[in-house]
């Protein structure tokens, strides 16, 4: 357990990612907007890190940039000290919608084109037998020849997270996955992750715009507000869980991050 | 805290009933859950027999109106007749050299228009002014006939197939290039962000994820231009006929129009039809095994 973190303690490897005063902007037809501004912060093995913030607040613009997808207008993105420039199989993207499968492949088939062209695997055999490993572990073995849009959201969302997990990739970015499914399933689909992170403890970046979900799901919370993204703060949670045991901490914890994005009005920016 | 009384309303007007919970049953109480469908219900449910009953009503409905509304043979056969017909010259070889002979020609401007579509919609995904010389050359040439521009075609190629392929090039081209483009252009970003996830770019991109995100687009845009071509191929046949090795069907259906073997005329437009129908079943086929399958049409 991660119980007894010493802040003196450094350890040998420095973060897996490193986002440093990245400002991402944009332009829509009549105007330039600032998804981001100065952010930066630092990614550890093992983390659970989440992005936390209402709508506006660039979390997904930064996750696409941290994918390779939008260059940062300043700043820079740095994946285990190696300068990200483009999309790539180390940085695996799980998105909010359920068309990121490719429906002309069944789930199986879905995983081996990820291991194929993704150059984890050589051939077709042992992607094979690692698609269905993973399969197995997100409990889709009996689905594994149906195509997608056989499938409910939940498994679909499933299907995307093994192909990603089976990449073994530096870092898993999660963006919004559990946003458009239902409540029931989202709240199983959050418990269903953690116990793949007990397993294999793999690197996690996730954004959400739940503070609940973010507790539940998240190892340290970034904060960010909107009109521009801006960092708020970083929280610790990874005591946090949704058992009775700490419930007063999480709402504790809750309360706090809900005061910071919508109680505190910020002054001079507001309105932009 | 007042103590609350089963059945009575709460200060708020809510009327309070006891919890209950209760365990999960495992056994089904309706024993016919599933029941096997009886023939009848099969052979109602099978799409081509419904569609079979359809022609076998026509045709009686043409055999009865030609049996009791005693008109001329020579101006309206029978399906008898048009079926001794169709059967004679089948056996006699002359109908297949005729479909051959058109099948040939629209083979031929079909693979050129799909290359050239295909050279067409690369060069337009690949960059903007690709794509406005594309939706420039669509917009100026889809609503202009095929036929239209056969009189020129002959004046630059002659009387041979040369100038029916020109033609047919015309009418494959514009349609599946438009199509394929539009069916690129709505494949969803998300799509397109999977893919170069896994390292794929470039070619290998549109390979691998475009053509099959966009394949019911692509595939609606062969239908569209092979029924343009074969329409426009009989036209052109019938209208201008000569073509040099025989002609080919519409060539067959003039032929023996001027001749007044109309029972023959008739067998050359059902043939025509034939053919029709057992391309698009073909494409239907295709559609089947694959948009179908991966749940992108219904």
């Amino acid at each position: 357990m991660l119980d007894s973190f010493n802040p003196s303690y450094n350890p040998a490897c420095s973060p897996i990612l490193r986002v440093e005063n990245v400002t991402i902007r944009y332009q829509t037809d009549d105007h330039h907007v600032t998804a981001t501004d100065r952010v930066s912060f630092d990614v550890f093995e093992s983390d659970r890190f989440v992005l936390l913030g209402p709508s506006g607040c660039g979390k997904s613009t930064l996750l696409k940039s941290i994918g390779g997808y939008i260059p940062p207008t300043a700043g820079d993105v740095r994946l285990k000290g190696k300068k990200v420039t483009e999309p790539g199989p180390d940085r695996v993207l799980v998105f909010q919608e359920f068309d990121q499968l490719l429906p002309w492949k069944t789930v199986r088939q879905n995983v081996i084109f990820a291991l194929i062209n993704g150059g984890r695997c050589k051939t077709e055999k042992e992607a094979d037998s690692i698609a269905l490993h993973y399969l197995d572990k997100v409990k889709l073995s009996k689905f594994k020849d149906n195509y997608p849009h056989t499938l409910s959201g939940g498994m679909k969302q499933r299907v995307a997270i093994a192909r990603g997990l089976a990449m073994k990739p530096s870092i898993l970015l999660m963006d919004e996955p559990f946003a458009a499914l239902d409540a029931l399933t989202r709240l199983q689909m959050q418990d269903e992750l953690l116990e793949l992170w007990e397993e294999t403890k793999f690197t996690l970046l996730f954004v959400t715009h739940s503070i609940e979900e973010a507790i539940v799901v998240g190892s340290r919370i970034l904060v960010l507000s909107p009109h521009p993204g801006q960092v708020r703060a970083e929280l610790n949670s990874h005591k946090m869980t949704r058992g009775e045991a700490g419930a007063s901490e999480f709402s504790a914890l809750h309360d706090r991050i809900y005061e910071m994005l919508f109680v505190e009005k910020p002054t001079a920016r507001a309105g932009a | 805290m007042s103590i609350e009384v089963i059945g009575a309303r709460t200060p708020e007007g809510i009327v309070l009933r006891p919890e209950y919970e209760r365990p999960v049953e495992t056994k089904p109480d309706a024993k016919d859950v599933t029941r096997k469908l009886s023939t009848w219900e099969h052979i109602i449910g099978n799409e081509m027999v419904r569609k079979a009953a359809v022609v076998a009503l026509v045709l009686i409905a043409w055999q009865l109106y030609t049996d009791l509304a005693d008109v001329q043979p020579l101006v309206f056969p029978s399906v008898v007749d048009t079926l001794k017909a169709l059967f004679a010259s089948m056996m006699d070889g002359e109908l297949f050299l005729r479909v051959w002979g058109s099948l040939k020609v629209l083979l031929a401007g079909y693979a050129i228009g799909m290359g050239l579509a295909a050279l067409l919609t690369v060069f337009a995904v690949s960059s903007r002014f690709g794509s406005d010389v594309l939706s420039t050359l669509t917009a100026m040439f889809n609503p202009l006939p095929a036929i239209a521009l056969l009189p020129l075609s002959m004046l630059w190629f002659g009387l041979g197939s040369p100038s029916l392929i020109f033609v047919m090039v015309h009418s494959v081209l514009w349609a599946v290039a438009l199509n394929t483009h539009s069916g690129f252009r709505s494949v969803s970003e998300t799509q397109r962000m999977v893919g170069r996830n896994y390292g794929l770019k470039g070619v290998r991109l549109v390979a691998k994820v475009l053509i099959p995100a966009a394949f019911a687009s692509i595939l609606t845009g062969m239908k569209i231009g092979w029924a343009f071509a074969w329409r426009t191929l009989i036209a052109a046949e019938l209208v201008f006929g000569a073509n040099q090795g025989g002609g080919g069907l519409g060539w067959y259906i003039f032929e023996n129009s001027q001749n007044l073997n109309t029972d023959r005329v008739f067998a050359g437009l059902l043939t025509v039809m034939l053919i029709g129908v057992l391309v698009e079943s073909g494409f239907r086929a295709i559609e089947k095994r694959t948009v179908q399958r991966w749940g992108m049409q219904r």
